[in-house]
């Protein structure tokens, strides 16, 4: 668990972050969202102390960070950046080993580990080990960066704007990955965006700053159904909970098969994302959809259960 | 990759044919078709001429590298922009006094010898190592920079594990120039009694022998062809 006790950030005379309370809980992807000059980036750094604090405290677990070394608190934490950071003259492996090998792990277990880890961001180990980070893909090598980060299998990881430096199609297929991933292994997660979609699509939990400042922080249903201010509501835009829609597989929506009425003759696939599925709906000019799966029907979908918001229906 | 192999023997060909040139009687036997004169027999053989050279070149760099890596160090850590760029004057001052007023200053201090001649090396060769280290140093990818900072290395595990090793290209290239630069200026140590291969240019000067000044300054030219050849060796293929 991280905690924030009116964290605050003074350059000069101006706060880039001001009296910031919040609590990161365990396991959860928490995603800081805000335009850009908010605070969000300068609230991640000081987590891992690349920004010290000009006030309060960050707690983790309980603990001050400032009872700790620095380079001991950062080793604990996994970290991914925008521009990767790959190392260029270490090849794939050397680059994920990194923090196993400032910690001083064993050898070969850490090479097995570094095999896991590629496997598990969708690299194949024998094409990839030996690569440099030259003969990469950008998303390529933002998997490479997932996995360093994952290495030492730190508790907590601080990712900024993980995957903005990517092409749209490369983005998107990260984004799945990743959630796949954090699905998984249920890191806590912080994670800077200023990439709306993003943050609903990947967040458990939304802090949007604005100024410096917590506006809210919530779920992203939360946000979308009830926004505290007017700010929350015009950054999110008008078009938020299609954004939401298109974040979450249409398989999340659907009802069951009753087995009784008889199946919708417009079918989709249970992966296509909400969003479309409502597209779908409105073109076809029909109530409800079948969803298949493999071309075996499993559930159907209509207005009422895309209109309930997110999967964690009360 | 054929191409890249072939360009890796051809660096071999200037000190083969430096190494011909030392037998004794091919130089002289390939300088007098041109009708020159006698390159006659000098005091020293010529292969210890350019040993001394070599020596004196080798020594120079060693010396540059040990004071001008440290110095580029120092001033590109965070926060010694003005350090930097007051090193960076005070390097490019050295390679404006001439050549020959540095070694002309240095002998009331330091004598005849070898001695001057080192320290006028040292003081050309730094400003390619001191300039092409900071270059270097400081083009190291921030991305890369705040990664290490991120995963928790400390600032002496980022300069031995990424500064350095991004910057060693950029860092050689500059010991190259330099060291190449100083087979050049050496010759002009003869002058002051350090010997190498200036000491036949003078004296074939002085002797008006164009055969005996030809003979040092093709040597001179192959001992730098060579250096520079070799040097790049070291250097990463594209």
């Amino acid at each position: 668990m991280i905690e924030l006790h009116h964290l605050e950030k003074r350059f000069g005379d101006s706060f880039a972050v001001q009296d910031l309370n919040l609590t990161f809980p365990d396991g959860e992807l928490t995603a800081l969202l805000g335009p850009s000059g908010c605070g969000k980036t300068t609230t991640l750094r000081m987590i891992n102390r690349l920004i010290e604090p000009s006030g309060g405290q960050v707690r983790l677990n309980g603990q001050d960070t400032r009872a700790l070394k620095p380079e001991a608190l950062r080793r604990g934490i996994g970290y991914v950046i925008q521009q990767v950071g790959l190392f260029p003259h270490l090849n794939v492996a050397q680059n994920v080993a990194t923090v196993p090998d400032l910690l001083g792990r064993d050898r070969r277990a850490t090479a097995a580990r570094v095999d896991e880890l590629l496997d598990l961001v969708g690299l194949d180990p024998d094409t990839f080990r030996h690569k440099r980070p030259g003969e990469l893909s950008g998303g390529q090598a933002q998997r490479v960066g997932v996995a360093r980060a994952l290495a030492a299998d730190p508790p907590v990881l601080l990712m900024d704007e993980p995957f903005g430096a990517l092409d749209p199609l490369a983005r998107d297929r990260l984004q799945d990955a990743f959630r796949d991933i954090q699905r998984r292994l249920r890191k806590t997660v912080v994670m800077v965006t200023h990439d709306i979609d993003e943050a609903l699509r990947l967040g458990d939990r939304v802090a949007l700053m604005n100024a410096g400042r917590l506006e809210q922080f919530g779920t992203p249903d939360d946000l979308i159904h009830r926004p505290v201010s007017d700010f929350v509501r015009q950054f999110l835009g008008e078009d938020a909970a299609l954004r939401q829609l298109a974040g979450q597989p249409v398989s999340r929506f659907m009802a069951a098969l009753d087995g009784a009425s008889p199946l919708p003759p417009v079918a989709v696939e249970d992966t296509l994302n909400a969003r479309s599925a409502l597209a779908v709906l409105l073109r076809e000019g029909t109530d409800r959809l079948t969803v298949t799966r493999g071309g075996q029907a499993v559930g159907t979908v209509g207005w009422a259960d895309l209109r309930t918001s997110g999967p964690e229906r009360p | 990759m054929r191409g890249g192999r072939g360009g890796r023997w051809a660096a071999l060909v200037w000190p083969a044919l430096l190494l011909l040139c030392l037998i004794p009687g091919v130089l002289p036997a390939l300088i007098d078709p041109l009708g020159l004169g006698e390159v006659g027999t000098p005091e020293r053989p010529l292969w210890q001429l350019t040993l001394t050279h070599l020596g004196l070149v080798v020594l120079a760099s060693v010396v540059v590298l040990a004071l001008g890596l440290p110095l580029a160090v120092a001033v590109t850590r965070p926060g010694r922009d003005a350090l930097r760029q007051l090193s960076e004057t005070l390097v490019g001052l050295g390679q404006t006094v001439p050549t020959f007023a540095v070694l002309a200053l240095a002998v009331p201090a330091l004598g005849f010898g070898w001695a001057p001649t080192l320290l006028g090396l040292i003081v050309y060769g730094l400003v390619p190592v001191v300039s092409n280290a900071v270059v270097g140093l400081q083009g190291v990818s921030p991305g890369a920079l705040d990664a290490a900072r991120g995963m928790g290395m400390s600032a002496r595990q980022r300069l031995w594990r990424v500064e350095l090793p991004l910057a060693r290209p950029v860092i050689l290239a500059g010991v190259r120039t330099s060291t190449v630069y100083n087979v050049g200026t050496a010759t002009v140590g003869a002058a002051l009694g350090a010997g190498g291969l200036g000491e036949p240019i003078i004296n074939g000067l002085s002797q008006q022998n164009t055969a005996l000044v030809l003979s040092g300054a093709v040597l001179a030219a192959l001992l730098a062809l060579s250096l520079d050849a070799l040097m790049a060796l070291s250097e990463p293929r594209p």
